[in-house]
C-alpha cells in the first residue's frame, strides 16, 4: 500500500511540474516586461516629451518596450546594433527581429497574433495598407510625419489619417562596373565610346551582345549577373522591372492604380528580359536554382559587367569576401526597354518601406515606438547610423544637406534626383494587386526563361491574374 | 494489479491529457471554427458561415495538389514499402555487419526535412547542370525528386519496423515450412508476409500519413515550382493562408478538408490491414 502511495505521489508531483513549469514561463515573460519598465524610469520624462504623439501616453508616467519587425535582411546586424544603442542610451528595450529574405508577410502575420507583437512594423505601400489597415494607429500627429518633406509620399487611409509614413527613398537600375566598361570602350571596334553615349535600348544592345561575343577578351562570364528566378527571389524581375512598362503605361493613361491592366509595353518588358537571359553568366535553363545573393556575388567578383538591383545592393556587393570591384567603379544605368523618348528616363525611385505603428500595441509601446523612430531620424547619433551605416536617404527635413549617404549606390542615385534632365520612374508597383500575383508572373517568368512557357502565355498570364487578382 | 492501475488511471493520463488538450484540441477546435470566420489574424475572427468552403474550389489550386498529392502518396508507398521490406529481409539473414548496416539505413531519418530538402536539391541540381536545366524547370524533376527524398528518408525507419516483425516469426514456423518443402518464395508469401502483417500495418499507416502530409520536404525541395505544379496539399493550405490577405479563413477551410481527407483514408487502410493480421 505504502508503495502505492509513493508511486501515486511521485507521478502527482511530475503532472505538478509539470503543470507549474508551464506557468514559470509565463511569470519569466511577465518579469521581462516589469524589468524593462524599471529601467527606464530615468529617462521617462524626455520618453513622454519625444513621443507626444499617438494616445499621449506618457501622462500614465510607465514607459513602453519597441518590437520592430525589420524587413531588409542585408541590414538585420545594423539594426540589432541601433537596437542596442538606443537602449544603452534610453533605457527603452528594443528588440528587433528580422524576416527572412521574402517572407515579411508571413512572418508578421505570425508575429502580430502573438502576445507580444511587433509594435512597429512596415507596410509596403496602399495594398500592404489594405491588408493590415486594422493594425495601423494614425501617425498625422508625429513629428516624424511633420519632418516628411513630400507629405504626398505617407500612405493615408479614405478617413484622412496617416498610417505609413515613407522612411527611405530608394533607386534601382542597372549597376554596372565602370572599370569592365572602360576596358570595353578600349577595345578596337567597340559600339560606344563612353556610358555618355548608351542612352538607349537599342545602344545598349549592341554594346551588350558585343561585350558577350567578346567577354574573353573582357575576362568576364557574361554581360549580366544571373537572372535569379529561385522562387522568392524573383523580385527584381517581377517586381522591379516589371514596374517600368506599367509605368509608363499608367503615365499613358494618366492613372496610378488600375483594375484592369493592358500590359500594353509588354514586348518592352521582353526587349529587356530577353537581353538579361541571353548574355548572362548563367544558361537560361539554370536560373531556376540562382538567387540574389548569387548574382551579387558575381558581381561582385568582377565576373559580370552588370546587374539589375537597387542602391540597397551597395552592402551586399561590399561584404562579398574576395570583393574586386572600386567603390568608385560602381555605377548606375537607367533601365532602358526601348520606350520612345527614353533617353531623357532616370533610374526608378521611390519606395516601398512605410513606418506603421501597431494600433493594438499597448498606449506606452505605440509612444515608444514613435519615440524610437523620431530619435533614429533627428538625433546626431541615429542620423549618423541611418547615412552612413544603413545607407538609407531619408526623405525627412531634419537631414542637412551634409548628411546624405556616402555610398557609391546612394550619390549615384542623388545624381540622377538632381540631375533635372532625367526624369525617374515612380514607384508604381506599390499598387500591384496582391503578391500573389508577384508570385505567379515571377514563376511564369521561370517557365519563360526555361523554354516551357511562350512570351505570349506570360503576356495573357499577367493581364488575367492582375484583373483577377484586383477584383478579389 | 487491475485494481491498481485502474486506481491510478487518472493520474498517470493526467500530464499526458493535460498537454494534449493544450497543444492539440483547443487548437484543433478554435481552428474548425475559425474555418467558418474572415479573419486576418486569429484573434480578430468574424464569424461569416461555409462561404471559405465554397471558395476553396474557386479556383483550381487545392484540386491540383491533392492530385498531384495523391499520385506521390501512392508512388512513395510502394516504392518505401517494397524497399525496406527487402532491406529488412536481407538485414535478417545472418550477415556479417547487420547492425552497422541497420544504422547506417536509419541515419537518414534523423535529419530535418528542412535540411533533406536542400541537400537534395543541392544534389539533384549538380545532376541536372549537365543537362543545363534545373529541378525547377519542370513539374517532372519535382516529383520524382520528392519520392527520392521521402524514399531516402523513410526506408530505414520502416526497414526497422519490417526487421522488429521478422525476428518475430518464430523459427518452429520457418522450420516446418522448410520440412514441408516450402521454397523460398513460399516462405516469405505464405509464411513470413502473414506473420509479419501487423508491421506492414503499422508501415503503411506510417508512409501513407507522412507522404499525404509532407511539408518541409516539400517547401525545401522545391516550394512548388513551376507555378505551383508541384505543391502538395500541406504546401497549397500554408500558401493560401500566408501568401494572400483576406484569404486566411480560405487557408483554414482547406486545413479542415484536408484533416477529413487524412482522416478517412487512415481509417479506411487501418480497417483493411487489421483484417488482414493473423492471430497467433
Amino acid at each position: 500500500m505504502k508503495k502505492k502511495l509513493v508511486n501515486g505521489l511521485l507521478c502527482l508531483g511530475l503532472a505538478i511540474a509539470l503543470v507549474t513549469g508551464c506557468g514559470r514561463q509565463d511569470d519569466n515573460n511577465g518579469s521581462t516586461g516589469g524589468n524593462t519598465s524599471q529601467g527606464d524610469n530615468v529617462s521617462s520624462g524626455e520618453q513622454s516629451s519625444t513621443g507626444n504623439s499617438a494616445q499621449g501616453s506618457g501622462a500614465t508616467g510607465k514607459t513602453g518596450s519597441v518590437y520592430y519587425l525589420s524587413f531588409k535582411p542585408e541590414i538585420d546586424a545594423v539594426w540589432k546594433r541601433l537596437a542596442a544603442d538606443y537602449e544603452k542610451e534610453t533605457g527603452v528595450p528594443v528588440k528587433v527581429v528580422t524576416a527572412a529574405n521574402n517572407t515579411y508577410e508571413q512572418t508578421l502575420m505570425s508575429e502580430i497574433a502573438n502576445k507580444e507583437a511587433p509594435t512597429l512594423f512596415q507596410i509596403n505601400g496602399p495594398v500592404g495598407y489594405q491588408n493590415w489597415k486594422d493594425y495601423c494607429a494614425d501617425l498625422s500627429h508625429t513629428r516624424l510625419y511633420e519632418w516628411l518633406f513630400d507629405k504626398d509620399m505617407a500612405v493615408k487611409g479614405q478617413d484622412g489619417g496617416v498610417y505609413g509614413i515613407p522612411y527611405v527613398v530608394e533607386g534601382y537600375g542597372i549597376i554596372y562596373n565602370d572599370a569592365i566598361m572602360r576596358k570595353y570602350f578600349s577595345l578596337s571596334g567597340a559600339k560606344a565610346a563612353s556610358m555618355d553615349e548608351i542612352n538607349n535600348f537599342q545602344k545598349l544592345k549592341a554594346v551588350v551582345e558585343d561585350m558577350q561575343s567578346r567577354k574573353d577578351e573582357l575576362g568576364i562570364k557574361g554581360v549580366f549577373a544571373s537572372t535569379s528566378l529561385n522562387p522568392g527571389d524573383d523580385w527584381r524581375w517581377q517586381t522591379h522591372l516589371a514596374n517600368i512598362p506599367i509605368s509608363y503605361e499608367y503615365q499613358d493613361k494618366g492613372i496610378t492604380d488600375t483594375d484592369k491592366l493592358d500590359f500594353t509595353y509588354g514586348e518592352n518588358f521582353k526587349n529587356i528580359f530577353d537581353l538579361y537571359l541571353d548574355n548572362s553568366c548563367t544558361a537560361r535553363g539554370l536560373l531556376g536554382s540562382k538567387s540574389t545573393d548569387d548574382s551579387m556575388t558575381e558581381f561582385a567578383l568582377g565576373q559580370v559587367a552588370m546587374v539589375q538591383n537597387g542602391n540597397w545592393a551597395w552592402g551586399q556587393i561590399k561584404d562579398v569576401e574576395g570583393n574586386v570591384v572600386a567603390a568608385e567603379d560602381i555605377k548606375f544605368l537607367p533601365i532602358y526597354t526601348g520606350m520612345p523618348g527614353e533617353e531623357n528616363q532616370g533610374l526608378c525611385t521611390g519606395t516601398e518601406n512605410f513606418f506603421a505603428i501597431n494600433s493594438k500595441a499597448s498606449p506606452e509601446d505605440q509612444a515608444a515606438s514613435i519615440a524610437f523612430v523620431e530619435w533614429l531620424f533627428s538625433s546626431e547619433a541615429g542620423k549618423k547610423a541611418v547615412t552612413e551605416e544603413l545607407g538609407f536617404i531619408a526623405p525627412f527635413s531634419t537631414f542637412e544637406e551634409n548628411e546624405k549617404p556616402t555610398d557609391p549606390l546612394a550619390k549615384e542615385v542623388l545624381r540622377y534626383m538632381e540631375d533635372d534632365t532625367k526624369k525617374a520612374i515612380p514607384w508604381n508597383f506599390t499598387s500591384f494587386p496582391s503578391e500573389q500575383f508577384k508570385s505567379d508572373f515571377g514563376a511564369a517568368l521561370l517557365e519563360y526563361a526555361s523554354g516551357s512557357k511562350s512570351w505570349d502565355e506570360v503576356r495573357e498570364l499577367v493581364k488575367d491574374r492582375w484583373a483577377a487578382e484586383k477584383n478579389m | 494489479m487491475q485494481k491498481t492501475l485502474k486506481r491510478y488511471f487518472p493520474i498517470f493520463v493526467l500530464p499526458t491529457l493535460l498537454a494534449f488538450t493544450f497543444a492539440f484540441i483547443v487548437p484543433f477546435i478554435m481552428g474548425v471554427y475559425l474555418s467558418f470566420c474572415n479573419f486576418r489574424t486569429i484573434t480578430n475572427a468574424e464569424f461569416r458561415g461555409i462561404g471559405n468552403y465554397v471558395k476553396i474550389f474557386a479556383d483550381r489550386d487545392f484540386v491540383n495538389a491533392l492530385w498531384f498529392t495523391v499520385k506521390f502518396t501512392v508512388f512513395s508507398i510502394l516504392t518505401i514499402n517494397i524497399c525496406s521490406f527487402a532491406l529488412a529481409l536481407a538485414l535478417t539473414r545472418k550477415i556479417r555487419g547487420t547492425n552497422l548496416f541497420r544504422t547506417v539505413f536509419f541515419m537518414p531519418n534523423l535529419i530535418g526535412g528542412i535540411i533533406l530538402g536542400y541537400i537534395w536539391q543541392q544534389m539533384i541540381n549538380a545532376l541536372l547542370l549537365k543537362y543545363e536545366t534545373t529541378l525547377v524547370a519542370n513539374a517532372t524533376f519535382g516529383f520524382w525528386g520528392l519520392v527520392i527524398l521521402m524514399n531516402w528518408q523513410m526506408i530505414g525507419y520502416m526497414m526497422i519496423i519490417y526487421v522488429a516483425g521478422l525476428q518475430n516469426v518464430s523459427s518452429e514456423l520457418l522450420e516446418a515450412a522448410q520440412i514441408d518443402g516450402a521454397t523460398g518464395w513460399q516462405t516469405l508469401f505464405k509464411v513470413k508476409i502473414p506473420m509479419v502483417m501487423p508491421s506492414i500495418t503499422i508501415c503503411l499507416f506510417l508512409t501513407l500519413s507522412n507522404s499525404f502530409k509532407l511539408f518541409d520536404q516539400n517547401l525545401a525541395l522545391t516550394a512548388g515550382a513551376p507555378s505551383k505544379r508541384t505543391a502538395m496539399l500541406a504546401l497549397d493550405i500554408f500558401n493560401t493562408f500566408y501568401g494572400r490577405a483576406g484569404y486566411e479563413g480560405v487557408g483554414q477551410a482547406k486545413a479542415v478538408l484536408f484533416f477529413l481527407i487524412v482522416a478517412v483514408i487512415a481509417l479506411g487502410q487501418l480497417v483493411l490491414t487489421r483484417r488482414k493480421e493473423v492471430e497467433v
